[in-house]
């Protein structure tokens, strides 16, 4: 029992070292050599959406700054900018708009942000590859997933270019406190929020979606550009026709560019705060992510940014990075 | 606990007792039916302990298969990776993980066995506020593991202990959450003790806390350590209360238990990989389960070696 | 423990007046000891009185604008949607049932296994399996969750293929699993207990001609009965909690049902994903948060009140 208690002791006074030690700490001292002379601590927080992306730049940037540590969290967009706005990350990753309240928080105390498009997303309205539907309209959708739909089966949405007989339809969509629900609400059925409740909610993983669709031959859902684009052919991308121009435009990265692929093509931003791009580490950074954007996007499947896309967050970033507001 | 009640039912007991005695002795044999009902139960007794270890290979076969392309030692030593799931390994995942064990072990153990002795051995029932403290184990050892994040969040993060995002902080959090299973095991542990050690112990003029110290806790030591196995075991597999309490799921480098550089941990590592659009994540979720079996059976080897050492019967 | 009772004066002829008991010099050392312990256990208090800090603060906001009659007896669970509704009860009928499938999973597998181990198998067998046991308690919920979803799901389809299944998620199937995780605790606890049991009480039923399964089941099974109903209260509460398994493997579907292939959302499921999602903090969205997570609170509060009242009914004592 001796021999065993001074063996234990042992060990975790060898743990504890190893786990108290060196700790390099956030100033932004110049270190190191070879790449980047930077060092310090960048903190990221926020929507899971966007995540993918902060990592891939995060790494990258790593890559060629070994001396700077970069963390990106996923505590949801609302949890994002509570900690934002008091201070506790350096930017905010977020799948929407910036809400009042946060805006207020923020502003008590007293930081200063802005948002910054890194990316672009094609919101994909997905079924499966047996069937014959290759075009929808916005009304379409609508009549699907609008409160209070009745709609059942595919012989029920009227105006279909398709022979899809009256097939039951199996709904499949994202948990009802993402980005993506908010947006694809929004967009299709005029306010967010306003959605039929009798669906498959997928929760957490967009996977469920994508393994729902191609599970189910006459099965329909939503789900970010990204899952289509690593699904491998198990569910098909459905033409959205533009309410403005009346042509069925597929999800591609062309389409949702040039801003053809209407209204279900997004942008996804960041927030950068006043305070944390004062720290040459993370006016750096974002310049990287803006400007490695191609490389970025690539990596995590993601739509990139034009070229006047990136010159306006550049913009941004400088305007913020000199005092802003 | 009323006495004519038990003792008629030992009475039964007893009588049927001596009537099977007499019916194998003279009449020649147990009766087929006694026999064949033992044989039905003892099916049925194999049927379910081989359901339950059918489930755990199922899960097991599952991950290996799944993560079998991943299975080799990169997966241990190299850090996580967005843009190369093919080669990204759980390194720093595996630290945290460690670390948090660690830590909780360190809480956890002096904490609840102190708590259920003094349950047990000190406190008065008659008191309304040992009473009080009982109710509140066992309450707490059913609060859901996401209010212990939200717990955590509020009050060791941020509020009056304000730690910060730290590893400590997601291990306080932790312990606080299997503390309760701990004490409770303990206590069922140190209840079965018999009470004539304690009382010849006494006897014999050591005071209580000698008798707790050489009689009782060698002799509860089998049953504290499983409730200890069971416990940190948990800890080491909990997601959700770490999300909250800052464990960040894209960490490249490793941790520190009170540095604050952000920290991950492999349940969590995991679970994020798995949600992932790329195939690649997904063999990487798997072979992450794969890792954590491994972790989990060193820890519980070592725990079963020490309990095997001290298992009396009385 | 109790204190020996002072034995009285002797009844013949007591000349001498009855001795205290007490120590003859007082005992610091076991005074602060006594204290120290007393503190350990005083953390639970702590501990709760935070929880509950935590939670009925936010909680209070949100009853200030949704009444509490709407929110406990509703059947709408909308609180992301507008118009949000908050009517608690699918949600609350989800943890229930999911626990119900957990509980018809655990309670025959964890008491089979005990028995089995703590009277039929050798020291050898029981040294290889009840290790086994510990190792599914150490599963992380997470692999659980998704061994549930991918695997769990198609082979219930397979076995029970004649009910209604629809879709990747379903309450009896993340019941099932939730079930599976919390076996070791029924298992390992009343094993303890029932190896606890005195081998003197199992001796005599042998020696009285008992077979093996009625010492099993009519002595050994009644003796360690407080351990059995601990061990099942506490896997009960671990069921009604559990987070993830439910989160990934039921849905996030608040549909009031009692169908097993259903998709359900539990509340823990709801609290789990409402947390980590993109709702803006300090909405009355957010708050269903905290009371959602106040009403887990007392509902399992209550569930221990009563157990607590069934576990001493049933102590056994010996010696």
């Amino acid at each position: 029992m001796r021999k065993l208690l001074v063996l234990a002791a042992f060990v975790v006074l060898a743990l504890g070292a190893a786990a108290c030690g060196s700790d390099d700490d956030s100033s932004s001292a110049s270190s190191g050599d070879g790449g980047g002379d930077l060092s310090g601590t960048i903190r990221i927080d926020g929507s899971s959406t966007v995540a993918p992306l902060s990592e891939a730049a995060a790494e990258l940037f790593q890559g060629e700054n070994p001396g700077v540590k970069v963390t990106v969290g996923t505590s949801g967009t609302g949890g994002g900018f509570e900690k934002f706005c008091v201070g506790e990350t350096d930017i905010s990753d977020a799948s929407r708009k910036i809400e009042e309240d946060e805006v207020a928080l923020c502003k008590k105390n007293g930081i200063a942000f802005e948002e910054v498009q890194v990316a672009n997303d094609a919101l994909s309205v997905v079924v499966n590859p047996e069937n014959p539907v290759e075009c929808m309209t916005v009304d379409q959708l609508k009549q699907i997933w609008n409160t209070d739909s009745k709609v059942k089966s595919w012989g029920q949405v009227t105006g279909l270019v398709a022979d899809v007989g009256d097939e039951q339809m199996a709904l499949f969509g994202p948990g009802t406190d993402s980005g993506t629900f908010d947006y694809f609400t929004e967009a299709i059925n005029g306010e967010e929020g306003v959605s039929r409740a009798d669906y498959n909610n997928i929760g957490e993983d967009d996977n469920g979606v994508i393994n729902g669709v191609a599970g189910d031959q006459w099965a329909l859902g939503y789900v970010p550009y990204s899952f289509v684009e690593e699904s491998g052919g198990k569910v098909k991308p459905v033409a959205i026709e533009n309410p403005e121009t009346g042509d069925c435009v597929e999800p591609t990265l062309e389409n949702v560019q040039d801003g053809s692929y209407a209204p279900l093509g997004r942008g996804l931003y960041v927030y950068p705060s006043g305070a944390a791009l004062k720290k040459q580490e993370v006016l750096d950074f974002l310049t990287f992510y803006i400007e490695s954007n191609d490389a970025i996007t690539e990596a995590a499947t993601f739509v990139p940014m034009t070229a006047a896309q990136k010159d306006e967050s550049l913009d941004e970033v400088h305007a913020l990075a000199e005092g802003g507001k | 606990m009323s006495d004519p009640i038990r003792s008629a039912e030992r009475t039964r007991l007893a009588t049927a007792g001596a009537r099977s005695v007499t019916e194998a002795t003279v009449l020649g044999g147990q009766p087929t039916r006694d026999v064949l009902k033992g044989r039905v139960f003892f099916a049925f007794l194999l049927l379910m302990v081989g359901l339950a270890l059918l489930g755990l290979a199922a899960l097991i076969v599952d991950a290996v298969i799944d993560g079998s392309s991943r299975l080799d030692t990169s997966l241990i030593t190299e850090s996580t990776s967005r843009i190369s799931p093919e080669t990204a390994g759980y390194a720093n995942a595996i630290l945290g993980t460690v670390y948090l064990i660690g830590a909780v072990i360190l809480m956890v153990v002096p904490l609840g066995v102190g708590a259920a002795l003094y349950l047990e051995e000190y406190a008065d029932r008659d008191r309304w506020w040992n009473r009080v403290v009982e109710v509140n184990v066992q309450n707490l050892a059913a609060v859901p593991s996401i209010v212990y994040g939200i717990l955590g969040l509020a009050f060791i993060v941020r509020g009056p202990i304000d730690l910060g995002f730290i590893l400590f902080a997601g291990a306080i959090t932790l312990s606080l959450l299997v503390l309760p299973t701990v004490i409770i095991a303990g206590r069922e542990a140190i209840r079965a003790v018999p009470p004539s050690i304690r009382e010849g112990s006494l006897a014999l003029g050591a005071t209580k806390w000698q008798t707790i110290r050489r009689q009782v806790l060698p002799a509860a030591i089998p049953g504290i350590a499983t409730g200890v196995i069971l416990a940190v075991s948990r800890a080491a597999g909990e997601t959700a209360p770490l999300l909250l309490v800052g464990a960040t799921t894209f960490v490249t480098f490793n941790p520190t238990v009170f540095g604050d550089n952000g920290y991950t941990a492999l349940p969590v590592l995991i679970f994020n990989n798995a949600k992932q659009a790329q195939p690649e994540f997904q063999v990487l979720a798997a072979a992450g389960i794969v890792l954590m079996l491994v972790v989990i059976l060193v820890m519980n080897s070592f725990a079963i070696w020490l309990r095997n050492r001290y298992e009396q019967r009385w | 423990m109790e204190a020996a009772s002072p034995t009285a004066a002797a009844s013949t002829g007591g000349a001498l007046p009855p001795r205290s008991l007490e120590a003859s010099s007082p005992r610091y050392g076991e005074k602060a000891i006594h204290g120290l312990l007393a503190l350990c256990a005083a953390l639970s208090v702590v501990t709760t009185t935070a929880i509950v800090f935590s939670l009925v603060e936010p909680a209070l906001g949100f009853f200030g604008e949704v009444p509490i009659a709407d929110f406990l007896f509703g059947v709408e669970w909308a609180p992301t949607f507008s118009p949000a509704t908050f009517g608690v009860l699918p949600i609350v009928v989800a943890t229930l049932m999911v626990t119900f499938w957990g509980l018809l999973v655990a309670i025959p597998m964890g008491l089979g296994a005990a028995i089995y181990l703590s009277e039929y198998a050798s020291p050898r067998v029981r040294k290889t399996i009840k290790p086994a046991l510990e190792i599914l308690a150490g599963m992380p919920t997470v692999a659980i969750g998704f061994f549930a979803l991918y695997f769990l799901r198609p082979l219930l389809e397979d076995l029970l293929p004649f009910l209604p299944w629809s879709g990747p998620f379903s309450a009896g199937v993340a019941g099932v699993a939730v079930g599976l995780m919390v076996v070791p605790i029924v298992a390992s606890i009343s094993q303890d207990a029932m190896s606890a049991v005195p081998s003197g009480l199992r001796e005599a039923a042998y020696g009285l001609g008992a077979t093996r399964m009625r010492v099993a089941t009519r002595v050994i099974f009644p003796a360690a009965l407080s351990g059995i109903v601990a061990s099942i209260v506490l896997a009960t509460s671990r069921a009604i909690g559990e987070t993830m398994i439910v989160l990934l493997a039921a849905g996030a579907s608040p549909n009031l049902t009692a169908s097993f292939t259903e998709s359900v959302q539990t509340m823990t499921a709801f609290i789990g994903q409402t947390a980590t999602g993109d709702i803006a903090t300090g909405t009355i969205t957010y708050d269903t948060i905290f009371a959602v997570g106040l009403l887990l609170f007392v509902m399992t509060l209550l569930l221990n009140l009563v157990s607590i009242r069934l576990v001493r009914k049933y102590r056994e004592v010996y010696d």
